[in-house]
């Protein structure tokens, strides 16, 4: 277990800041009475790379959205570094970078402006310094040379790289990836896993990353919680994970294309029966 | 009953947007550029249709009132009409109309989009408000634009009056006659009305318009959804409003 008084390193300029913990507890989702998360637990210990899996619909980005404070549970808290992470006070006090699965890149903005907008407004450091801080996250990520260009003219594996350097330029204590291998190609799957780790050794940057990417699950978390509809059904490390007995588990990590057996016949099997 | 319960959340969100917009009014000195930008868009891009649809209405105030007035041989009052209702109702209500078509949709539809496309969301987690950067430098810039659009609306539309008072033959009166009877009858303080009347319209507009598009849920197909209701509601207010405003101002 990792120690709670990790450290994050700052990017820019080298000083440490408290990496920080979130915690889920007992939290449950209702929309128009539908329940999309129920009785979810688990927590992100500081400093390390936690991902998310499950199928698509199981309620990973609903979580990863309360967690970045842009909805309430309807029961059940959530705290960042102990703290509400919907109040203005907590992004005050503990900055938390989301990037989102399709950028959310400003697309009045270029990519330059959209990573100097968080410092800009939150006065933090004259224009040399903005600009020092922003061209060395979009060094880090490899897309200086876009700096002069708009979201729109920047291809998907572009978007999420200025998506990571903008939250990058924030300064994160956590950092929370929605889809980040999505649509993308597998190197550029490979290079954005890499990015993530990378972020966590080099900053200790607590991550959280909802993912499908098996390989990017296994090979760079440190733990793995698997969601499916909307109750987190095994957590443990990516080799308690491979040996799980668990047939749900199992059949999503490997599953078997069967033509012989497809799985839409025996669903309507199931219903016939 | 439904619907009574979302007219009164939405004239609670507009209130609250209004006052989360207010309490970063320290913040304008430094959003000049911003601020700028909106100037641009709602006064100088809006002008040249403002200025075409004042010409007529003049025209059309001179045409009607030269034709009812003939039979009463008070031509020379046309002037005066023409002067008093550009300045004290058309001219503040079809500027804040043509606002409510060109200005608000737009400012409905950026900002659907970016709700629709989770811009607004990475703004609320990079703890920057939309409505300090989105909505405030907008509500200033209406409010120091109208005033220009209504000045510029009122003479091109007392212009457009004169033109058809010299040159159709029915009406027939002489520019100088026009004039003087606009002078004469257009105080100072019905030009002033019509401006106070025309911030109050721009001012709802514009801010009804920015509720809309930052509450705006769901895909693509909302933001359609979202740019008529934001252009129907203010056209709406405008009108409603204009009963209660005159009434005071009266």
């Amino acid at each position: 277990m990792e120690s709670s008084c990790s450290k994050t390193r700052n990017p820019f300029t080298g000083a440490e800041a408290n990496a920080v913990a979130v915690r889920v507890d007992h939290v449950c989702k209702e929309y128009d009475g539908t329940e999309v998360l129920t009785d979810v637990t688990f927590d992100v210990k500081p400093g390390e790379i936690f991902v998310l899996m499950g199928p698509s619909g199981s309620g990973k980005s609903v979580l990863l959205r309360h967690i970045a404070g842009l909805e309430l549970p309807t029961s059940g808290t959530i705290t960042v570094d102990g703290k509400d992470p919907s109040l203005e006070a907590t992004r005050d006090a503990v900055r938390i970078a989301l990037v989102f699965q399709e950028g959310a890149l400003f697309n009045s903005l270029s990519v330059y402006d959209n990573l100097a907008l968080y410092p800009r407004e939150h006065r933090s450091g004259d224009e040399k310094s903005i600009d020092q801080k922003v061209m060395h996250a979009l060094k880090i990520l490899s897309v200086e040379d876009a700096a002069r260009k708009f979201p729109s003219e920047l291809s998907g594996g572009m978007k999420k790289r200025v998506s990571i350097a903008r939250a990058l330029v924030m300064e994160p204590q956590l950092l929370l990836y929605d889809e980040p291998t999505s649509e993308l190609d597998p190197v550029m799957s490979a290079t954005i896993s890499e990015i993530i780790a990378t972020l966590k050794h080099e900053y200790s940057v607590s991550s959280l990353v909802v993912t499908h990417d098996r390989a990017l699950a296994l090979t760079i978390s440190n733990r793995v919680g698997i969601l499916m509809d909307g109750k987190l059904v095994t957590l443990g490390t990516s080799s308690d994970l491979t040996k799980s007995k668990d047939p749900r588990i199992d059949d999503f990590l490997n599953p078997k294309i069967d033509i012989e057996h497809p799985r839409f016949k025996k669903l309507e099997t199931k219903e016939a029966t | 009953m439904k619907q009574v319960t979302r007219i009164l959340e939405g004239v609670g969100s507009v209130v609250q947007l209004l006052l989360r917009s207010a309490s970063y009014t320290g913040t304008l000195p430094r959003q000049w550029s911003r601020f700028i930008e909106q100037c641009y868009l709602i006064g100088y891009t809006t002008l040249p249709i403002v200025a075409i649809l004042s010409f007529f209405i003049g025209t059309v105030l001179a045409l009607e009132a030269g034709y009812a007035m003939q039979d009463f041989g008070a031509k020379e009052f046309i002037g005066s009409l023409v002067g008093l209702s550009m300045a004290r109702e058309l001219g503040p209500m079809m500027t804040a109309v043509l606002l409510a078509g060109r200005v608000g949709s737009a400012i409905t539809a950026e900002l659907a989009s970016m709700k629709v496309y989770q811009e607004i969301d990475a703004l609320t987690t990079m703890n920057i408000s939309a409505a300090k950067i989105l909505v405030l430098p907008r509500l200033a810039a209406v409010l120091v634009m109208m005033p220009v659009l209504i000045v510029i609306s009122n003479i091109v539309g007392w212009f457009g009056g004169s033109v058809v008072a010299r040159y159709v033959s029915y009406v027939g009166i002489s520019p100088e006659a026009y004039f003087a009877a606009l002078r004469h009858f257009t105080k100072f303080k019905d030009v002033m009305n019509g401006m106070e009347k025309a911030e109050v319209f721009g001012f709802v507009v514009v801010l009804v318009c920015c509720d809309i598009g930052l509450n705006t849920k769901g895909g693509p197909r909302e933001i359609g959804a979202a740019v008529t209701r934001g252009v129907v509601v203010s056209l709406i207010l405008i009108l409603v409003l204009d009963y209660f405003v005159t009434k005071i101002l009266l």
